[in-house]
């Protein structure tokens, strides 16, 4: 079945010109919702083998446009570019706050990108976010642009009482990509695995989505991620050992624990970058703030795994390796966990009125 | 609803886009024909830095036409660090940790939306400054 697993460089997803992240950002909402007060609406207040601690919900006034905004403007300030000299704007995410008009338009406005720029919404589930990135390193790596700024986020919904309204959170990261001369991290190579599997999706018009239950498990999240990243690994000649952090997807907390322990990385390897038992799961920025979350930490000459999946089904894999850059640019904008401190806890009723699920009219 | 209006004012609103006199060098905000301080006509764009701090304010409890879901919510005049005073929003935080002198730094967010079928508009409002650890 997976016949284009073997040890050749033909399969990376590489440009001739060497490209990287010059800079990156991300954002979470303030508010959080235990899990543990879901669980006391809907299932008398059981505690234990809860998926997060609690997830990440957004205000009122807060969709995938204003998010992405946010996590731009810090990758901007991280890049220290001006923005005229970004050539795409690309915002993957299931929950664009329009059926039709583009996210991305807003965001490229906000941030000043308008108006020589290519801008447009990807869709892919949770790795919509991550095929924007792969789209911008061919942009910049064809050298049909110098900058291009990739971004995944999402207010996820979850029906009331399904287990996914226990992870469906907020939230977003934003990487510019532009010269490998210019990164705090450069990109080795990437690799793409998709399939038609169909293990989660929401239909036209619902509000909803719906999922396989068990069936995300194997045939989806692990055949997908564990795929993608063995070829990854494979095509570069590289183990497990040779990476300081790894960033899976992260739907729950074990999925990522899980995969990783498969693929041979050890716990230390994941644990900066697995966020969701304290965000939940944020769709097209799970991965990506997990990378967000690494970057902030990560020293030159350490090399990073990130493995995205979207339900559907596929994986991004990208190998990087953190250049001397980082040092200066990181703190010029907040960090992902500057962000995760901030927390408001609210009740199930504050939550069920910002997520508007109840009908007024 | 006012589309032609606010899409004239989108880059002011998403991102404080306002003027620098050419001939008195203050920042003006919001941008207009003529500079209130020297009353020249000539201005340049100036994107401001959305930094500032909360001069007054108030909560509304009972709101304008379109603004009742987000009831009750705080209306600061914002004094920006580069001079200019301007009325807005603040948001993520709770009316009753509002004070006068409270560092703020402008979010661009969700200001209404045109019911379900409509528009929806985005603009500046103020949060409190967030708090950041740097390097270890």
């Amino acid at each position: 079945m997976n016949d284009r697993s073997t040890a050749d460089t033909s399969v990376l997803l590489k440009p001739d010109r060497e490209v990287g992240i010059v800079g990156y950002g991300a954002y979470v909402p303030r508010y959080r919702l235990p899990a543990a007060e879901i669980s006391r609406i809907w299932k008398g207040g059981q505690e234990s083998g809860l998926p997060v601690k609690e997830k990440a919900v957004p205000g009122l006034d807060e969709d995938t446009a204003t998010m992405s905004i946010e996590a731009a403007r810090n990758s901007l300030a991280r890049a220290g570019i001006d923005p005229q000299a970004i050539r795409a704007v690309w915002v993957g995410s299931e929950s664009h706050p329009y059926a039709v008009k583009p996210t991305s338009t807003i965001v490229a406005e906000a941030i000043g990108a308008t108006p020589g720029v290519q801008a447009a919404d990807w869709e892919f589930a949770c790795k919509a976010g991550t095929e924007a990135i792969v789209a911008c390193i061919g942009l910049v790596g064809s050298g049909m642009a110098r900058y291009a700024l990739a971004i995944g986020a999402d207010t996820a919904q979850g029906r009331p009482g399904d287990e996914l309204e226990y992870t469906a959170a907020a939230g977003g990261a934003a990487y510019l990509i532009g010269p490998a001369g210019e990164s705090l991290a450069v990109f080795e190579g990437c690799y793409s695995y998709v399939t038609d599997t169909p293990d989660f999706w929401r239909r036209p018009h619902m509000h909803y989505p719906s999922h396989g239950y068990r069936f995300t498990g194997e045939p989806a999240y692990f055949h997908h991620i564990v795929s993608a990243a063995e070829t990854l690994l494979s095509a570069l000649g590289r183990r497990p050992a040779d990476y300081r952090y790894a960033v899976f997807h992260q739907p729950n907390t074990k999925f990522p624990q899980r995969v990783a322990e498969r693929l041979g990385f050890q716990p230390e390897q994941i644990e900066t970058g697995l966020l969701v038992p304290f965000i939940g799961n944020t769709y097209a920025g799970s991965s990506l703030i997990g990378l967000s979350a690494v970057l902030d930490e990560a020293q030159p000459g350490d090399r990073v795994l990130l493995v995205s999946f979207g339900s559907g089904a596929g994986s991004d894999a990208f190998s990087l390796q953190v250049t001397e850059r980082i040092v200066e640019r990181r703190d010029r904008a907040p960090r992902t966990r500057d962000y995760i401190r901030r927390r408001q806890e609210i009740d199930y009723g504050t939550y069920v009125r910002y997520r508007r699920k109840l009908h007024t009219h | 609803m006012r589309i032609a209006r606010n899409w004239r004012t989108r880059q002011q609103r998403y991102s404080l886009v306002g003027e620098v006199c050419t001939q008195c060098g203050h920042k003006i905000f919001p941008p207009r024909d003529v500079c209130p301080h020297c009353t020249q006509p000539a201005q340049l764009p100036y994107a401001l830095s959305g930094r500032g701090e909360v001069f007054s304010y108030t909560t509304m409890t009972s709101a304008p036409q379109g603004f009742e879901e987000y009831l009750p919510y705080t209306v600061a005049l914002v004094k920006l660090e580069e001079g200019p005073m301007l009325t807005a929003q603040l948001t993520d935080v709770d009316p009753d940790e509002v004070r006068i002198g409270m560092p703020v730094e402008m979010v661009t967010r969700k200001i209404r939306e045109d019911g379900e079928a409509g528009q929806i508009l985005y603009g500046y409002k103020f949060r409190p400054l967030l708090e950041r650890q740097t390097a270890t």
